[in-house]
């Protein structure tokens, strides 16, 4: 086992962290003084707005301006050394070999029961020098798979700082601030840019399903890069937002988030809750030409087997009565699954969701599925069976998600 | 090119038994094996000019028939029958207690009552033996996809417990997990027999006898067979070299080519597969499948490597607690020792320094931490009686198993070294005056010395604690339980696989035909 | 000459929820109690003036909820107070603390190693799974695996559904967890010797085992099983001490019309023609009884209070070998005010749960070769708790009583039997240790009760003071305990019960033996059960 024991002086100055049960991200000062909901809840430690003054032009704001988000309690771990590459294309499913240096993919990650443990975005900073950004925390895992291999896994998510900066006008809003040659960033490209004395790193990535870019500054830098990004933007519209609506742009984008949509290896006490990454959508980035990764032998033969039991899907559900967490039906009576986050898309206009279904449902068996919707409407259920359809994913698709040079608007 | 059907990493009991088996087959089978002569742990090794022993197993007490006959070692100049020899319990000071015929079926030495207990508890053990015994043999049973044959030897397994009884079944449902201590002392007080009985029930492991689970020792001795004589125990005509021997002979008959000198540096892995291996001097060799009757942890952290398997195999892989626990020892003594109240020809049988059940476990209390024990158990055999040749004329070689040396040594063992020989002498002297003074040369392994002589990670002779949570589906670990393995086309077939170790060739003979099964 | 339907052999919380049910089912039940005060093991008593002593049990959290609430225990004044935290006080001036809350004690223990705060996601996982299959087992009579009888059968059927209902995978894992020890368990986990000393100390408490022993994995299970208002695996207080379970209990039972007899030692069960007819005190006096129970231990029952001539001797040896070594010891203090441990930050709320001093598993492994040594531990293993700081009930404001359970103390020292000067000394040892970490300690106490084995066993009846009335090892485990072929609470001697933590699943302040006792009483006896709760969900 890899060590990673702490020294004397270092526990000492780490006891106060008691003092506050729930940690402020380095952009808290700026967070709290444009909370006007003071609306919190907790995110992996941290504490988090929900909303901030108005959960529904939030959403609006991604949609037409551009939004600002704190995504600073994401889980974050450097990944550095001469064979780091080798150590992420063991780690994860998706080839590390095709992502070049200043690029970024989205990625999963299993056990060797072929049960997916986290699902995150890889930031290829270097040739030898990676970041990985999850939901939940794994150290222990990498560090064991780190044996073996020359590289160094380190724990940074205190350390790194983040922003989502979303929406139609988030290239105005960079460009406005000064970042010249964020132009030139194409979908999943990242680049560093001078910020105060240090860098911020800029990739054009997002969870909205939008234009839209994340930033990651040294912790210090924090304060200085949310003004200078609502400095610039003041003109175009930039809006501070919260989880609620940036919950509803993933939801649109069909983006699945771990432990909502899907319940990791490491967490699930149930043993049949665990995923392949077949089950919850992810198969596409099963490369088995890649060479040996974890959970390759168990997914392989999963497929040849057959023995695939569930499949995610996106739900196009009658009505406008979100199915949040509703059953679903074939039949009407048969019970295949369950949905795990829906809205009434106010983009789409289309009553939508995601749904985990058991195998041939959802999978060859598509036609006849209905989902039963209990709404609480003052003090009473009201209870709808509404037919569903099996759609595509994203439920949203916007041209200027991906247009390079990216829209001025 | 010659190409081989079969290549098999490690000429020890099981590499060559599984050769054999699978040659025995038509196939074409290499073993390679690094050191200049087969044998591994088995082999002879002469350790002062003239002096002899073998190296680490020097008592043969569990071959198992089928080997036997598979490999028709009786032909090739083997011979098991008839040959047992007693175990002494040295006792300095209320005399030794001397077990007879195949595990002490008649012994001197007891009183009355124990004489009575001791013959109730052996035969309750044999019972419960019976019952375990078959699961010995075979392939552990794969709870995913039981086979029809593993479905009938389960339910063989379950039919010979219910023929114990209900009274046996009870005795034996509750004893299965208990520690040795507390069994012995249902039975009988004598101090010497309880003593040995703790110290083979531990002998090779990290537990003391009073550890819950400690019984299973018992019960895997127990299991074992020579000459058709359960529990029994032998020196070959010729040593344990003569049991290397006929089975390096039996591999040959059968067309199998041994290359010694040949380690394997890396198994080639091809998409999942494995095609053949590497030698360390870069010559490739291709086979259809590859038999590693090595040590499972240095087959796949060395040879197999981190990058083509899954992190969570080899962190159980890392995680398989093999730390040695036993130091052998070689003494060249220029004469015959005389152990005090033990008849001459008694010499000749094997001697085990556990003078009670409490001194097994003050033995081993040391070993938790780090330390060696100040009054070690130990269990000696003088191999030169049985086999003059082992000593020029007039002198004598002793080997003995000591208990409790741990692997990892505080303050290193250059420096404990010294110190641990000055107190297995001290031992020693305590049951035999005056064995000191005829010590011409000695040579002490430790688990450390073991691990480096003979490729043994952790110096431990079974690859991998004989505990419950490592043994049968979970050995070595879950996941390569049944001799396959998650790389296609490796196998395990050494002593680090179900059922354990000892020169049993079991793990080697079943790996052999869990090959063959598979084509 | 009064005949009762039932007579209950001890007023300990076993033997008192077993009399809540029988009475409850419509039977006339009495329960003799040889003290002067009932509770057994679970008792508060004002041992000097001013404060309530917790001096035996001392936390709550095994206590079955469907217990408290078919006999309405809250009603009757039972309240259980959950601990605000933990913590292990380290040599080097440092601590390690547990938190309630998920957060904190993740940075906790990152204080101490970022590895082992993120591991212990996966350790919280895997004992959660083992804890789940075994918690529905704990309210279920054992199967006897050599019976064909149709309830043994299925009783086997539904335990080998649920294990046939894992995968191969969680079997292994299971196998494995059950016998292995709880250090080489936590090694597969984690790095830093406190973390796993705090982890390992639930694996420890109450046996004759050390961290190091075979089958303390499974150990740590027994004290996770337990529920604070259901919050499974969490410890709290009984407001009132522990006495206030046995006092809620004894007044139950009274509300629906049960007798309960103090000063009345039983000196034998009165057996007639291989039948239990009930029970001669001391003095002589017999009471009748239609059936009798006893909640005492089973060495204690069947080797003192039954006549030889009246049992098996398959039985006798059975029971003789039985094994029920005492290992632990109680050093009980009322202090004048409260301790500072100037390692802890002020009012920190690990003050409020369970302190120990124990930093590494070594330490606790050596505590424990002491005791095989026949020594009480020189540097023993502390589970410290000052009931107080959470209920004002038991000492007056500013006031504190708190309650030191000591691993190992041995049933013997040195093979001869425990003297007053012994007692003492292994008190100085407790308390040094204590006064280590906590600067002036001694000038706080008012008053000491030290308890060894020797005054469990003369107090409150447990052979050689094992507190779980005998060991948790797998051969006395389910269908094993206390012996086998009797672990379905009946014994040789018809109408004669067990109904004590001798009986399956086993010691802690549960109630589980007791009312399974009781279900089995009133099956013999085609009573209805519908007054017990079924076990709650494990969903």
């Amino acid at each position: 086992m890899a060590k990673a024991t702490k020294s004397t002086s270092a526990r000492r100055d780490a006891q106060a962290h008691i003092e506050m049960l729930r940690l402020e991200t380095p952009f808290h000062p700026r967070l709290e003084a444009l909370s006007q909901q003071n609306d919190w809840y907790t995110w992996a430690g941290y504490k988090a707005p929900l909303s901030l003054w108005d959960e529904e032009l939030e959403y609006f704001a991604i949609r037409s301006q551009a939004a600002l988000f704190d995504i600073s309690p994401m889980v974050k771990y450097r990944i550095e050394g001469p064979d780091a590459e080798a150590f992420c294309n063991r780690l994860t499913l998706r080839d590390v070999a095709k992502l070049k240096p200043g690029r970024v993919h989205y990625t999963a990650w299993c056990d060797e029961n072929g049960h997916v443990l986290d699902d995150g975005t890889l930031f290829r900073l270097s040739a030898d020098r990676f970041r990985l950004c999850c939901q939940e925390r794994h150290l222990p895992w990498l560090m064991d798979s780190a044996i073996g291999f020359d590289v160094e896994v380190e724990e940074e998510t205190e350390t790194i700082a983040g922003l989502a900066l979303q929406g139609p006008t988030s290239f105005a809003v960079l460009r406005a601030a000064g970042l010249d040659g964020v132009e030139r960033l194409k979908p999943f490209d990242l680049a560093t840019f001078p910020h105060k004395r240090g860098t911020v790193t800029i990739s054009r990535t997002g969870f909205t399903g939008d234009l839209g870019y994340e930033l990651f500054v040294d912790a210090r830098q924090a304060l200085s890069l949310w003004d200078r990004l609502m400095e610039a933007g003041r003109v175009h519209g930039i809006r501070a937002i919260g989880y609620t609506a940036l919950n509803r742009a993933r939801i649109e984008a069909g983006f699945i988030v771990a432990n909502a949509d899907f319940v990791t290896a490491e967490h699930a006490v149930r043993a049949d809750r665990v995923r392949m990454p077949d089950e919850i959508g992810l198969g596409w980035m099963v490369d088995r030409e890649k060479g040996h990764f974890n959970g390759r032998r168990a997914i392989l033969k999963a497929r040849e087997k057959g023995a695939l039991r569930h499949v995610l899907v996106g739900l196009e559900v009658e009505g406008n009565v979100p199915a949040e967490h509703a059953i679903v039906y074939h039949k009407g009576k048969r019970e295949v699954g369950l949905v795990s986050a829906a809205i009434w898309s106010p983009t789409a206009k289309r009553n939508i969701a995601i749904a985990s279904l058991d195998r041939p449902y959802g999978d060859t068996v598509t036609d006849d599925l209905w989902v039963e919707i209990y709404a609480m409407r003052e003090l009473r259920y009201v209870k709808l069976m509404k037919r569903a359809r099996v759609v595509e994913r994203p439920f949203v698709k916007l041209a200027r998600r991906s247009a390079t040079p990216p829209g001025d608007f | 090119m010659t190409s081989f059907d079969d290549i098999v990493i490690g000429g020890g009991h099981n590499g060559l038994v599984a050769a054999t088996v699978l040659a025995k087959a038509g196939r074409k089978v290499l073993v390679l094996e690094a050191e200049d002569e087969t044998g591994g742990a088995a082999r002879k090794h002469e350790f002062h000019p003239g002096f002899r022993v073998s190296s680490v197993a020097h008592v043969l007490n569990r071959l198992h028939p089928d080997v036997v006959k598979a490999l028709e070692l009786d032909r090739l100049g083997l011979t098991l029958e008839g040959r047992t020899m007693p175990t002494i319990a040295l006792a300095p000071d209320a005399g030794p207690v001397v077990l007879r015929g195949a595990y002490g079926e008649t012994v001197d030495g007891l009183s009355l009552s124990d004489a009575a207990g001791w013959a109730e508890l052996r035969a309750l053990l044999f019972r419960q033996v019976g019952v375990l015994k078959p699961l010995l043999a075979r392939r552990a049973p794969d709870l995913e996809a039981m086979s029809l044959s593993e479905k009938l030897a389960l339910g063989g397994v379950a039919l010979s417990l219910r023929r114990l009884g209900k009274e046996g079944m009870r005795d034996f449902l509750r004893m299965l997990l208990m520690n040795v201590d507390d069994v012995t002392g249902e039975f009988v007080e004598n101090d010497a027999l309880r003593g040995l009985l703790a110290f083979d029930a531990v002998q090779g492991s990290h537990l003391g006898p009073r550890s819950p689970t400690s019984l299973i020792g018992l019960y895997f001795r127990l299991a074992g067979e020579i000459g058709g004589a359960e529990g029994g125990q032998m020196l070959p005509k010729g040593g344990m070299g003569a049991v290397i021997e006929a089975m390096h002979a039996a591999a040959e008959r059968r067309g199998v080519t041994i290359r010694a000198k040949a380690p394997v540096s890396r198994i080639l892995i091809e998409k999942g597969r494995a095609v053949g291996v590497v030698l360390a001097d870069g010559e490739e060799i291709r086979a259809r499948t590859v038999v590693s009757a090595i040590n499972p942890r240095t087959t796949f952290a060395d040879l197999v490597g981190p990058r083509e398997l899954d992190t969570g195999f080899l962190r159980k892989i890392l995680n398989v607690r093999m730390k040695g626990n036993v130091a052998r020892l070689y003494l060249a003594l220029d004469g015959v020792p005389s152990f005090a109240g033990v008849a001459a020809d008694d010499h000749a049988g094997r001697l085990v320094i556990a003078p009670s059940s409490n001194a097994v476990e003050n033995a081993f209390n040391p070993a938790k931490y780090g330390e060696f024990s100040p009054e070690p158990a130990m269990e000696i055999v003088l191999p030169s009686l049985s086999d003059p040749s082992l000593a020029p004329g007039g002198a004598c070689v002793l080997s003995a198993n000591v208990q409790f040396a741990p692997y990892a040594l505080k303050g290193g063992w250059d420096k404990g070294k010294p110190k641990f020989l000055k107190a297995i002498v001290a031992q020693l002297e305590r049951c035999a005056k005056g064995i000191g003074k005829t010590i011409l040369a000695s040579e002490l392994l430790t688990p450390a010395d073991i691990e480096a002589r003979f490729r043994m990670p952790g110096g431990h002779w079974h690859h991998g604690e004989l505990q419950p949570d490592q043994m049968l589906m979970s050995r070595p670990v879950f996941g390569a339980g049944g001799y396959d393995t998650p790389i296609d086309g490796l196998y395990l077939a050494g002593a680090g696989s179900h059922p354990g170790g000892g020169v049993s060739g079991v793990p080697g003979m079943n790996a052999a035909r869990r090959v063959l099964a598979e084509k | 000459m009064k005949t009762y339907d039932a007579i209950i052999i001890g007023a300990g919380h076993n033997g008192l929820v077993n009399a809540c049910y029988l009475q409850r089912a419509g039977l006339d039940v009495l329960v003799v109690e040889k003290n002067d005060w009932i509770g057994g093991a679970a008792v508060s008593r004002e041992l000097t003036p001013g404060f309530l002593y917790s001096n035996c049990s001392y936390v709550c959290s095994l206590f079955r909820p469907e217990i408290m609430r078919d006999l309405e225990l809250p009603k009757h004044g039972l309240q259980v107070i959950a601990y605000e935290g933990g913590a292990v006080l380290t040599q080097d001036g440092d601590y390690l603390a547990s938190y309630r809350d998920h957060d904190a004690h993740r940075r906790e223990y990152a204080r101490w190693s970022p590895r082992d705060a993120e591991a212990y996601e996966r350790y919280a996982r895997d004992v959660t799974r083992q804890c789940r299959f075994i918690q529905p087992l704990l309210m279920r009579t054992a199967p006897d695996p050599t019976s064909f009888r149709p309830r043994d059968v299925s009783e086997l059927v539904y335990l080998g559904r649920k294990f046939a209902g894992l995968s191969a995978q969680e079997m292994a894992e299971m196998l494995r967890f059950w016998t292995m020890s709880i250090s080489d368990f936590l090694d597969e986990y984690f790095e830093t010797d406190v973390i796993k000393a705090y982890l390992a100390l639930s694996g420890i408490i109450g046996t004759a085992l050390g961290p190091m022993s075979p089958g303390t994995a499974y150990v740590l299970l027994h004290h996770y099983m337990g529920e604070v208002d259901g919050s499974v695996g969490a410890w709290g207080y009984a407001r009132g001490g522990m006495g206030a379970v046995t006092r809620a209990l004894a007044d139950s039972f009274r509300a629906s019309g049960g007798t309960i007899r103090t000063e009345a030692e039983v000196e034998r069960v009165l057996v007639k023609g291989g039948e239990a007819k009930g029970v001669v005190l001391a003095g002589g006096e017999e009471v009748l009884g239609r059936l009798v129970v006893s909640n005492a231990d089973v060495k204690r029952t069947f080797l003192k209070l039954v006549e030889e001539k009246e049992l098996p001797d398959p039985f006798l040896r059975r029971v003789r070998n039985f094994k029920i070594r005492g290992s632990s010891g109680k050093v009980n203090i009322a202090l004048d005010s409260m301790p500072e441990f100037p390692a802890l930050p002020k009012d920190s709320p690990c003050l409020r749960g369970d302190l120990h001093f124990t930093d590494s598993v070594e330490r606790m492994e050596r505590a424990y070769d002491d005791w095989k040594a026949e020594r009480w531990s020189a540097d023993p293993f502390l589970d410290m708790v000052m009931p107080t700081t959470l209920d004002p009930t038991m000492a007056a404001p500013g006031k504190h009583f708190m309650s030191c359970f000591v691993q190992y103390c041995p049933p013997k020292v040195d093979g001869r039997d425990w003297t007053d000067a012994d007692r003492d000394a292994f008190a100085e040892t407790v308390i040094s240790q204590i006064a280590d970490y906590s600067p002036g300690f001694r000038d706080r106490i008012v008053h000491m009760e030290v308890r060894t084995p020797r005054e469990l066993e003369a107090e409150v009846g447990l052979t050689e003071g094992n507190i779980f009335q005998g060991e948790l090892t797998f051969d006395q485990l389910l269908f094993n305990r206390p012996v086998p072929g009797y672990a379905q609470y009946r014994s040789p001697v018809n109408g004669l019960y067990m109904c004590g933590s001798s009986t399956h699943p086993g010691g802690g302040v549960m109630g589980a033996p007791g009312r399974n006792a009781a279900a089995e009483i009133l099956r013999d006896l085609k009573k209805p059960t519908k007054h017990m709760s079924e076990a709650h969900d494990v969903i």
